[in-house]
């Protein structure tokens, strides 16, 4: 497997069909990508897993951190099958010990994301899964969190892209694995 | 039920598992004990246990549905859903999913709160399990029972990792079994 879509692979198409869109939601103009029609095939998810799997078991990855709360459901098979911690990266005032934060803008002003202190640890290999990338506002977020305690993201990883959102270019760098991409 | 009720006595994953659970006091107010599941993630030998454990009680049963409450539920349910070939079925705060569904009150401390689910999600027929990461008063819970009993399905039985000692033996939510994995931990200072 070549790139960072994950090409040709047979089982794509099998998930793309499976997601449904869903006009104004949540607000008019917006056509929402919803995943949750996948997660109604055992197949469908199972291949969406297996594909990420199959591109991670060999690169040492040792946290899969998942974005709250899609990133919860796709996050942590993925961690089990490839033998890394799972670290939930919140919204504010979730977690219950210490944590640090990172700020994000929203379209109308910001939100944060928090992660546990001591979750993560300098040297240790991270991937960065989200159902869904946008504006790549809440990855970068994501990704600021775990290089301050000294991680290195290895890549972010998201079921669903929207190109035309350029979220691709805010990640610092790092590279992007999806599986579906949606134009309008 | 507690697993170690059920066939589990002596088994050194829960206590594996237990250990592996961090105790916040006064989280998120004083006087409650909170139980973090986040530590448990931390440790992929132990969290493969409460998976496990759980898929060998359900990969049976006939299980089609597994419905997970968010956000905790989120985590524990899609792999054990995923092992026995089940569907995964979010329940959610208000807002949050998108298309027709269908809505449950429940009752919080103060006020009230409600728990949402697809109806997409429920075709005829189906067995459903629920998870969820902590048991306390039952309130979720039974508001999700509700919501899948509203939509058509049967459910078999709600599984939690943490459930408070008063689950023991035949307690039922709604008539229906729960199976619960550890107590509580107690608050180590020591480990502070």
């Amino acid at each position: 497997m070549s790139g960072n879509k994950v090409e040709e692979d047979p089982r794509i198409n099998g998930i793309k069909t499976k997601i449904r869109v869903v006009p104004d939601f949540p607000k008019k103009g917006i056509m929402f990508q919803d995943i949750t029609t996948v997660l109604l095939d055992p197949k469908a998810f199972k291949d969406t897993i297996d594909l990420f799997v199959e591109r991670y078991r060999d690169k040492n990855i040792s946290v899969v951190a998942g974005i709250e709360a899609r990133g919860f459901i796709f996050g942590p098979p993925i961690a089990l099958a490839i033998g890394a911690k799972f670290v939930p990266l919140r919204k504010p005032k979730k977690l219950p010990g210490e944590t640090i934060f990172e700020e994000y803008e929203l379209e109308y002003g910001n939100d944060r994301l928090e992660m546990h202190v001591g979750a993560v640890d300098a040297g240790d290999r991270a991937l960065v899964v989200d159902d869904l990338i946008a504006t790549g506002g809440t990855l970068c977020a994501a990704i600021n969190l775990l290089e301050r305690v000294g991680a290195e993201v290895v890549e972010c990883a998201c079921v669903i892209e929207l190109p035309e959102l350029k979220g691709r270019q805010r990640l610092k760098g790092k590279p992007l694995c999806m599986l579906v991409e949606y134009r309008c | 039920m507690f697993a170690v009720e059920n066939g589990l006595q002596g088994d050194p994953r829960l206590k594996a598992i237990s250990d592996a659970i961090r105790v916040i006091p006064h989280f998120p107010k004083t006087g409650i004990m909170f139980q973090d599941i986040t530590t448990l993630l931390l440790d992929p030998v132990a969290f493969k246990h409460v998976v496990d454990i759980f898929v060998d009680r359900y990969k049976h049963m006939n299980i089609s549905l597994v419905a997970g409450v968010e956000a905790r539920g989120f985590i524990f349910g899609p792999p054990i859903a995923l092992a026995i070939g089940a569907k995964f079925v979010p329940l959610r705060k208000p807002g949050k999913l998108p298309g027709r569904v269908i809505s449950e009150e429940y009752e919080l401390e103060y006020g009230s709160d409600r728990l949402e689910m697809s109806m997409e999600a429920v075709k005829s027929d189906e067995r459903a399990l629920i998870i969820d990461d902590l048991v306390a008063t039952g309130g979720t819970l039974s508001a999700s029972i509700n919501l899948l009993e509203r939509a058509g399905a049967e459910v078999v039985e709600c599984g939690c990792v943490v459930g408070l000692p008063k689950f023991k033996g035949q307690c039922r939510l709604k008539g229906k079994p729960l199976y619960v994995l550890v107590e509580p931990s107690q608050f180590d200072e020591l480990t502070l």
